[in-house]
């Protein structure tokens, strides 16, 4: 039971880890620039799919994930300079509408480059086993994968907590007409955390890959995910995406694996496995729910 | 933005086109085209769902992400009814509204509590959590969703036919036009247009904003629970699909094509965007590229925000 | 003068690090006009905003007509007669002059639920024969269905404080009505208010001293969120800690 616990817990913090990934550029997006992307999980998806073709055809892993995060950066910054930058003063509606038409059309022009299938992504040879800790095994990949979250979560705390950009996008984040009038190059300043934040998503993407399939769709549910993380965190703040992910990861994961035991403890057997799933699946939904009701602005709200 | 006014030809053009819409399935039937029967009902299905957002986001100026849950409940409210004996759409419908109200109220209950993106984000995140519900759910079929072992009843007459089912899905479309015209100029129309215009005005001259934005809001899911009980009759399947945000967004495309805030928005944008994606698909199968970049354009090329695109009444 | 109609009791707010007020105590008597002046940044607006309802305290206590509001939202204090004008022109400028006053009216308790679904609102004579009296109390009744968003800007004032008569107030509470007017139009402001208050208990927040010191029955002085001085117009005229105030202290 502990072993299975322990387990559970390295999954949940892996995947808390990648959803901080997807969450921390979206939430500076959506706090510094007052814009909706629902694409963000798309670019997700383009990165994946940029991984997966770069390791295919370099026949290396890391060499992949290096080529595909930054043909994704590049990607993210054309988006910016054709279409976001037109965006960022139009309304939310505006907002909506282009950036659900940039997911069908991410969406069908993966469909025909890759096709329909998912499309396979291998981990490294020398990750592909398991390693002992303590007295259970635990797939060497996974580990590190946490160990990029935690070096990337680190690096960004660093970056947005100590640096002098830092300082300007939490100051964007909070009051952005100020910001502006102080003379910070704003323009540049969205480029920067645009690209940055694609770059990110593409990197979870790949890291991700060999895990899960990479196939078309794919982005949209962990979308929202991420919306469910930057609500729970409050918009804009890094330190809220931080402690939403890990929430998120930790519940919906352990609640998966834990609760339909739980319940079968409590409950009659028929309802147990009637109400276990269903009550796992939207935990972190309820979650949110509490939250919100008693912080309306999220955990961290980034303006005052 | 003023109060919604009807423009003086939109009564006489809209009881003609009823009454074309009422001569339609014999005319259909006449050129041996009944499949298209099937495809009218679904138009005016959606003309429903894309109406009731309508209320909700160009009337009452709430921006929700979410409202295919509760097209979605409907479906499901209505599929359970059938499978549990309530054959009947007269009472069957209005219990599928009720269970639709029912979960908008608890969701505006909680949403309305924010403001911007936070709203947009979290009555998405709201209708997610009803698609895993029904997803993960046996007694909802999980990923089959739920099937209809036949058509309801109305009133004693079998909805069996496609043509009966398109009169009653026209009925329930004119009905709710009527309504929801008379709602704008009623006093809880002006209300809440005058709500989306300057909330703070309105609570500043006495009027609780949020009771008028919640209900509202249950209106808005209550006729989306009536436009997906029809469809899972039309269907025979309550779908987990109908819950997919993307849903919304469909729903949130055909208002903003129609027109955000007039009568007919949703009418016009249901009817727009089917026949478009009828005609698309039929030339290519990545006909989403193609409808991806014609909202593209829209956006691009409509500065004052999309709405201005179809009426002065944004500018 | 009769009991105080509102009454504000040790009233305090922080900001962040900053006091935006300490421990007011403010009373408003029913049937004066009472004046509230302070220089920029004294923390009006803040005052203001807690009597209203839009802001809460962080300690102290609002009563209004006998009651204590401080729990109350900002429609349920306008339910108990609290009228607001603002500051800046808050008017629905894409409806006529008429609609707008008619909202006012509709929104009162008396006048009926406004949860009515299905009869047209504008056959509702009642409304529009009340809103019509309230233009005409302000001297707009010829600009009824003009639109607000093309009254000029002294139209748009008055036509505020029509929609917030419009509510039945026992008090109105107004936010530097003569904000951005001209000479004449202040002028004719002030003839309005002075009309006005012969019917209704006034809270007159305001920088023109002019206007202050001929409408108000009584004066009090807010200066870095402590209310420093209330008197008479002329009390407080010569109240030296009030020409240090607004003078400087080297005079």
């Amino acid at each position: 039971m502990t072993q299975l616990f322990l387990e559970q817990a390295l999954n949940g913090l892996q995947f808390g880890l990648m959803l901080f990934l997807l969450a921390a550029g979206l939430t500076l997006v959506f706090g510094i620039m007052d814009c909706i992307n629902l694409a963000h999980g798309s670019l997700y998806m383009v990165g994946a799919y940029l991984v997966a073709a770069a390791a295919q055809a370099a026949d290396s892993f890391w060499i992949g994930l290096g080529a595909g995060v930054a043909g994704a950066a590049v990607l993210g910054l054309l988006l910016e300079l054709s279409l976001f930058r037109q965006l960022y003063k139009r309304d939310h509606l505006s907002q909506v509408l282009a950036t659900f038409a940039l997911i069908l059309i991410a969406n069908e022009a993966v469909r025909i480059i890759w096709g329909a299938q998912p499309v396979m992504l291998n981990p490294p040879e020398a990750l592909s086993g398991p390693v002992e800790i303590g007295n259970f095994f635990y797939p060497a990949y996974r580990l590190v994968i946490i160990g990029f979250g935690l070096a990337v979560a680190g690096l960004l705390y660093l970056l947005v907590a100590k640096s002098r950009v830092g300082m300007w996008v939490r100051a964007g984040a909070s009051n952005r007409e100020m910001t502006e009038a102080l003379g910070i190059n704003v323009q540049a300043l969205f480029t920067a955390v645009f690209v940055f934040g694609t770059a990110l998503c593409a990197l979870a993407g790949g890291l991700l890959g060999p895990l899960l399939a990479v196939q078309v769709g794919m982005g949209e549910s962990v979308l929202i995910l991420a919306f469910v993380v930057i609500i729970i965190g409050g918009i804009g703040s890094i330190r809220g995406a931080l402690v939403g992910s890990l929430i998120v990861g930790s519940v919906d994961t352990l609640g998966r694996a834990l609760l339909p035991t739980l319940l079968r403890a409590l409950l009659p057997a028929d309802a147990a496995s009637t109400l276990g799933p269903a009550l796992a699946s939207i935990l972190i939904y309820l979650l949110m729910a509490g939250i919100l009701f008693f912080k309306p602005q999220g955990l961290f709200p980034a303006r005052a | 933005m003023a109060f919604y006014r009807p423009a003086p030809y939109q009564k006489p053009v809209a009881i003609a086109v009823l009454l074309a819409m009422l001569a339609l399935p014999s005319v259909l039937t006449a050129f041996g085209q009944e499949f298209y029967i099937g495809f009218a009902t679904r138009v005016l299905i959606f003309a429903l769902a894309a109406s009731s957002l309508n209320l909700v986001l160009g009337f009452g100026g709430m921006f929700s992400l979410g409202h295919a849950a509760f097209f979605g409940v409907g479906a499901y409210a209505a599929a359970t009814c059938l499978n549990s004996g309530i054959g009947d759409a007269l009472l069957a419908f209005p219990l599928a509204m009720l269970a639709a109200g029912l979960f908008a109220l608890v969701v505006g209950a909680i949403s309305l509590r924010t403001r911007g993106v936070y709203f947009i984000m979290i009555t998405l995140a709201f209708a997610q959590m009803a698609y895993y519900l029904f997803i993960s759910a046996r007694v909802w079929g999980g990923d089959d969703g739920l099937s209809l072992a036949s058509r309801m009843t109305l009133g004693g007459f079998s909805l069996s036919s496609d043509s009966a089912l398109y009169f009653v899905a026209l009925a329930c479309l004119a009905l709710s036009i009527v309504f929801l015209g008379r709602l704008a100029d009623a006093r809880f129309g002006r209300v809440i247009q005058a709500i989306r215009e300057n909330e703070t005005r309105m609570e500043a001259l006495g009027y609780p904003v949020f009771r008028y934005r919640l209900i509202c809001f249950a209106l808005g899911g209550a006729l989306a629970g009536l436009a997906g009980a029809l469809l899972a009759n039309l269907t025979g399947l309550a779908s987990p699909n109908l819950l997919q945000w993307t849903q919304s967004g469909t729903l949130l495309v055909m208002v903003i094509i129609g027109g955000v805030g007039y009568l007919y928005g949703g009418v016009v944008g249901a009817l727009v965007l089917l026949c478009l994606e009828e005609v698309l698909a039929g030339f290519t199968l990545h006909w989403h590229i193609a409808l991806g970049l014609l909202l593209l354009g829209i956006v691009l090329f409509a500065p004052k925000g999309v709405a201005a695109l179809f009426g002065k009444r944004h500018g | 003068m009769a009991e105080a109609l509102l009454e504000v009791r040790s009233l305090s707010r922080r900001f962040a690090a900053v006091d935006a007020l300490q421990g007011v105590n403010f009373s408003v008597e029913a049937g004066e006009v009472h004046a509230l002046i302070g220089p920029n940044g004294a923390g009006k607006t803040t005052f203001i905003h807690h009597v209203s309802g839009a802001l809460q305290p962080d300690s102290g206590s609002v009563h209004f007509s006998g009651a204590d509001v401080t729990a109350l939202s900002m429609h349920q204090r306008v339910a108990a007669g609290m009228a607001r004008s603002y500051q800046i022109t808050n008017v629905f400028l894409g409806l006529s002059a008429l609609d707008n006053v008619a909202l006012a009216v509709q929104g009162r308790a008396d006048a009926g639920s406004s949860f009515r679904f299905w009869k047209p609102a504008r056959n509702e004579q009642r409304l529009f024969d009340e809103a019509h009296d309230f233009l005409n109390q302000v001297g707009l009744a010829w600009r009824a269905e003009s639109l607000a968003g093309n009254l000029a800007h002294g139209e748009q004032r008055a036509l505020e404080l029509a929609m917030a008569l419009a509510t039945r107030p026992k008090m109105l509470l107004l936010d530097e009505p003569m904000a951005g007017a001209g000479p004449e139009e202040s002028a004719r402001m002030v003839e309005l208010i002075e009309h006005l208050a012969r019917h209704v208990t006034i809270l007159l927040v305001e920088h023109d001293m002019n206007a202050v010191f001929r409408l108000a029955d009584r004066v009090s002085v807010l200066v870095n969120g402590c209310l420093i001085c209330t008197g008479t117009p002329d009390e407080v005229r010569a109240d030296p800690e009030v020409r240090r105030a607004y003078l400087g202290d080297h005079l």
